[in-house]
């Protein structure tokens, strides 16, 4: 019996101390005609080695392609320490550290996480992670209709150069309480918000506004302007950024003349692999006037009865309290093993190697557009300023090329005509530090062929 | 008083780095007005500073791998290496979410296969692998609930029926969908009272969140009955899956009539619970909720598998997560579920049903209360200290805190909030008779230490990094980020 | 035993009101909540000039077990909220009816109409919940 320790004569035993003379005898509770005796669907056990071997062969199928695709999930290099330590027992299959002097680890991992997001981001305070990126954008807008006083419109209004899915998942989980999510138009030469475009809202109660910073194209929006047009109308300022670029990139604690109040993301860049989508790691970070508003678990710094330092979940009685009127969340967990690859990740890297890989970043994606854009039947589609992304224009459907050269080995990036159907065949192609110009040049030639035919 | 371990950022020296780890340095051109001013406060440490530190961290922890933790509705069973292995396969690991499914023909048999089991064993005919979390589940629930009212034109249907009992999530959850909550007591015997039942149930009724066996420990004995009155009312019945772990192989949700399930697979399928997170809140639900699962879900043409979206489900609530869920940890649970088998999960629900019974009724030869000794114990059960705390003034927390200086983690404490100074017990199927025989002399001893020594027990733990926490201060003096010190 | 004033008037949800010489109404939590919540760490008092109707939530008290609302059980127009609880939350827990007041409030009634418990009938309903 696969996990089950017990023994013929433990059963004995265990039964004889109960009083029942069989095991069934324990369900005699449930009514009869609830009772199944069988799982027809589920299939006969599989010993260690043949489950092993079954997947392996699974995995083999799917095999290892190039990767050229960011859009929400980037490919990095992962230090070997960051897995073989966040696989320990002891932080693998540990629990929530509701025991406090049982989790000093666990806490002080938090801890350690929480200020290394504050201080990427420029903020005073951040959480311990949240499910991703996109229900935290989502958790931000609850959040901005919480922590805002004197709006009561509930409306937040979301570029449409933001990640279209988290746009999607952010209607979903705030529909029910009242948000209205208003789309801003893009300039479809700069791939960029038009500040002007937030002229038309002047005056009106507007609770907060997104600014993703890359935005979904990869290219780079005015935060000044955009923030302080927010401040200038009231709202609140929402930045959703990719953390990697903070390495590089103002922090939304320094945007526009006093800085963003909330700050949100998806922190997979920092540790986490692709792994088909998930899990992954949001995080949320704010100032310390709203740090009641946070969601999420936070761990805090406090001493024990000797006055030794220790940590603590703190400030957890509004996690699931419920506030008449006001908005709320249900959320009670975080992504505590990511949230640990992330902050091994962070002091593996430090400020001097995190620097190295944005920089990598930007650099193999301006090698990988040039080398693709030089080829016929392919243009950049934006001319702004951009960071690890760039959408390029192809003269034919995206998705049979795409097919083609996963065909071949190569996973070309992301095709846009679907959310983005204005910009016609689009795709979003990336290049992290993982890929050498090796790489590079094969996809140039690949993409040659498939498109000389 | 100096920390056992300090803070990384403590250990962080100017210059000092882990070069082996570095890309070759590039310049990125970056237009200037977009770049960051200072460098952001990271620590500057080597490689092996950064090993020792978190080695020593995790050595601070308690960890189902190190200890006995019996923390009911956790259900704390052994996470079984083989599946960290096999969802860390490099192929598994590197694939990106938006690659053609060409590529992942094999990640998705996989995940296929699983929605096809999770089906299986909840009676259920459909799933969806999306939601991230419990709550993320039950959100999904109340969500498809509300979706399929409206569908019809029965806007009128805006009440969630909760038992008191519930966990906080099931009210927090209903509120995030623009629902009322109305509760309803349970009966002395642990039911729920089915007159509170029909006072409730009205035109308004949209559904009931229930949890079975319920929070308290015991199975829901009427719940056909509960079932039957909140069909005919028009209301639908959600099922949390916290506890499915007692029923596995023994009974389904779907055929107790329940519309829709949430299951929490680092609970009942033993993904690990990694300090926090991540879970996994799948949910399943009977035919009249089919079409408002949340997308994307495995579909099967043939031999070839695809992610069906909203064109293939065009009243679905929508998505819940940036890709298609938590794929790492369906695939822990999908090879923990192909090592059990049909026969194995039969045996989940016996063994963790036969470990609770043991315990309960040793517990009570040792003197100890519990809250519902005329019922069986499901997986769990409830042991109460309300007289302990009355006559010795040492609290269920004292005992807790105690019990970790015998190397044991301490049970659930605060909740269910009903009862008062509990101690909710859920050994799971994976622990030996030993086992649970050491932590019953464990709870003895300090029952004869709080008898002898009140004052020793209510200043525990003694043997930990450090000892009982101010969590008061931790509010008032509000210290969650290190900040680095001025120039 | 917990402290319940006999000159006082108190709700079942545990807030107490004190008729000043003014006209003006002062409230506050009663010593059995300040018990029951534990030491608080955060208390939110409204703004003067908030008009404030019937069962209103006008306060929370938060403490490390819970964060609990406080409902106003007349309406009126607040003149005060007692800013010193922003820095000083713990004077509820050591002084509930004298420095820990909450909010004092110009009411738009008569106190005598409101749905609120004399001393005697305030720990009757404290006994009987057990």
């Amino acid at each position: 019996m696969p996990y089950i320790p017990h023994t013929g004569e433990d059963v004995r035993a265990m039964l004889d101390r109960i009083g029942a003379t069989s095991i069934d005898e324990l369900f005699d509770e449930i009514p009869k005609e609830l009772r199944v005796d069988s799982l027809p669907g589920v299939p006969v056990a599989l010993s260690e080695m043949e489950v092993a071997r079954l997947v392996a062969v699974r995995a083999a199928a799917d095999g290892r392609p190039l990767n050229f695709i960011g859009a929400g999930a980037y490919e990095h290099h992962i230090p070997a320490p960051v897995w073989a330590l966040t696989t320990r027992g002891e932080i693998y299959s540990a629990y929530t550290p509701y025991q406090a002097e049982a989790s000093q680890g666990t806490l002080q991992i938090m801890y350690e996480f929480q200020s290394m997001i504050a201080g990427l981001t420029a903020m005073d305070v951040s959480n311990a992670s949240l499910y991703d990126g996109a229900s935290a954008l989502a958790e931000a807008c609850l959040m901005a209709v919480r922590a805002h006083r004197r709006s009561n419109s509930a409306r937040i209004l979301v570029p449409t150069t933001v990640n279209p899915t988290w746009r999607n998942v952010a209607r979903v989980i705030t529909e029910g309480q009242g948000l209205v999510l208003e789309e801003l138009p893009y300039c479809t030469e700069q791939g960029t918000t038009i500040p002007q475009a937030l002229a038309r809202y002047d005056g009106q109660d507007i609770t907060a506004l997104v600014i993703q910073q890359p935005n979904f194209f990869g290219q780079l929006e005015d935060v000044d302007a955009l923030s302080r047009w927010a401040r200038a109308n009231g709202a609140l300022i929402i930045a959703a950024v990719n953390p990697v670029t903070l390495a590089l990139l103002a922090p939304p604690g320094d945007w526009g003349d006093d800085g963003a109040d909330i700050a949100c993301g998806e922190a997979q860049p920092f540790g986490v692999p692709l792994s088909s989508g998930g899990p992954y790691v949001g995080f949320m970070a704010t100032r310390i006037a709203h740090v009641r508003q946070l969601p999420g678990r936070i761990a805090g710094r406090t001493v024990d009865l000797d006055g030794k330092p220790g940590y603590t979940l703190t400030l957890q009685a509004r996690e699931q309290h419920i506030r008449r009127g006001k908005a709320t969340s249900n959320i009670c967990t975080n992504q505590g093993l990511l949230m640990t690859a992330a902050t091994i990740y962070l002091s593996l890297l430090g400020p001097v190697g995190l620097e190295r890989v944005a920089n990598a970043c930007v650099t193999r994606t301006r090698e990988l557009v040039d080398a693709l854009s030089g080829l016929p039947g392919v243009r950049t589609a934006f001319a702004g300023p951009r960071f690890h992304e760039a959408v390029l224009l192809l003269e034919r459907p995206v998705a049979p090329v795409l097919e083609s050269l996963a065909a071949g080995g190569i996973i070309g990036g992301h095709d846009l005509s679907r959310d983005y159907p204005e910009l016609g065949h689009a795709l979003l192609v990336c290049a992290t530090e993982t890929r050498t110009s090796e790489d590079i040049g094969a996809y140039a030639q690949a993409l040659d062929r498939v498109l000389g035919r | 008083m100096k920390a056992i371990e300090p803070l990384i950022f403590e250990l962080s020296r100017s210059g000092r780095a882990a070069t082996a780890q570095y890309p070759a340095p590039t310049e990125a051109k970056i237009p200037e007005q977009f770049r960051r001013r200072a460098r952001p406060a990271l620590p500057e440490v080597s490689e092996l500073q950064v090993v020792r530190h978190y080695t020593r961290l995790s050595q601070m922890n308690f960890s189902i791998d190190t200890q006995f933790y019996p923390l009911g509705s956790c259900t704390m069973k052994y996470n079984p290496k083989v599946c960290n292995s096999l969802a860390m396969l490099p192929e598994f690991l590197g694939r990106h979410p938006l690659a053609p499914v060409s590529t992942g023909q094999g990640f998705m048999a996989c995940m296929f296969e699983l929605q096809e089991m999770l089906k299986a064993v909840t009676g259920m005919a459909g799933v969806s692998l999306t939601p991230m979390a419990g709550a993320q589940g039950e959100f999904t629930g109340v969500a498809m609930i509300r979706a399929y009212h409206r569908a019809r034109g029965d806007t009128a249907r805006n009440e969630i029926i909760v038992p008191d009992a519930a966990h906080g999530t099931n009210p927090a959850t209903a509120t995030m969908c623009g629902m009322k909550i109305r509760e309803i007591a349970s009966l002395p015997d642990g039911d729920v009272d089915l007159a509170a039942l029909d006072a409730v149930l009205s035109p308004a009724t949209a559904g009931i969140m229930l949890t079975n066996p319920c929070t308290l420990g015991v199975f829901e004995r009427r719940i056909v009955e509960v079932e039957r009155r909140v069909h005919a009312a028009g209301g639908l019945l959600y099922y949390d899956g916290a506890n499915l772990n007692a029923i596995l192989g023994k009974v389904l949700p779907g055929v107790m009539g329940f519309d829709v399930i949430h299951m929490n697979l680092h609970k009942t399928f033993s993904t690990p619970h990694g300090g926090g997170g991540p879970g996994s809140g799948a949910v399943g639900v009977g035919k009249r909720l089919l079409p408002y699962l949340p997308v994307p879900i495995v579909g099967r043409d043939g031999d070839r598998y695809r992610w069906l979206d909203e064109r293939d489900l065009p009243q679905s609530i929508g998505r819940l997560s940036g890709f298609m869920g938590n794929a790492g940890v369906l695939l822990r649970a999908y090879v923990y579920m192909r090592i059990l088998g049909a026969e194995g999960m039969e045996r989940v629900a016996e063994f963790s049903t036969l470990n609770a019974n043991y315990l309960m009724a040793r517990l009570r030869e040792a003197g100890f209360d519990a809250a519902y000794p005329g019922r069986r114990a499901s997986h769990e059960f409830i042991i109460t200290l309300r007289r302990q705390a009355h006559e010795l003034g040492v609290t269920a927390m004292d005992f807790a805190k105690r019990l970790l200086d015998y190397g044991y983690h301490a049970p659930t404490t605060y909740f269910p909030l009903l009862v008062p100074e509990c101690l909710l017990i859920e050994p799971t199927e994976t622990e030996t008779r030993e086992e649970l025989d050491g932590f019953v002399d464990a709870l003895a001893a300090i029952q004869r230490e709080a008898v002898a020594d009140a004052a020793m027990v209510k200043a525990a733990p003694y043997t930990l990094p450090v000892r009982r926490l101010d969590d008061v201060r931790a509010a008032k003096q509000l210290d969650v980020a290190w900040k680095p010190a001025r120039a | 035993m917990s402290n319940i004033p006999g000159d006082l008037r108190y709700t079942k949800s545990h807030e107490w009101l004190r008729s000043l010489p003014d006209g003006s109404i002062e409230m506050g939590i009663s010593d059995h909540a300040q018990a029951a919540l534990g030491d608080l760490v955060f208390v939110e008092v409204p703004e003067a000039g908030r008009v404030l109707s019937v069962g209103d939530a006008c306060a929370v008290v938060e403490s490390v077990k819970a964060a609990s609302d406080v409902y106003i059980p007349i309406g009126g127009e607040v003149l005060a909220g007692n800013d010193l609880l922003a820095t000083q939350p713990e004077l509820v827990n050591q002084d509930p009816y004298g420095q820990g007041w909450i909010l004092r409030l110009r009411p738009t009634g008569d106190i005598g109409g409101a749905d609120l418990l004399d001393a005697t009938a305030y720990a009757a309903e404290i006994a009987a919940a057990g």
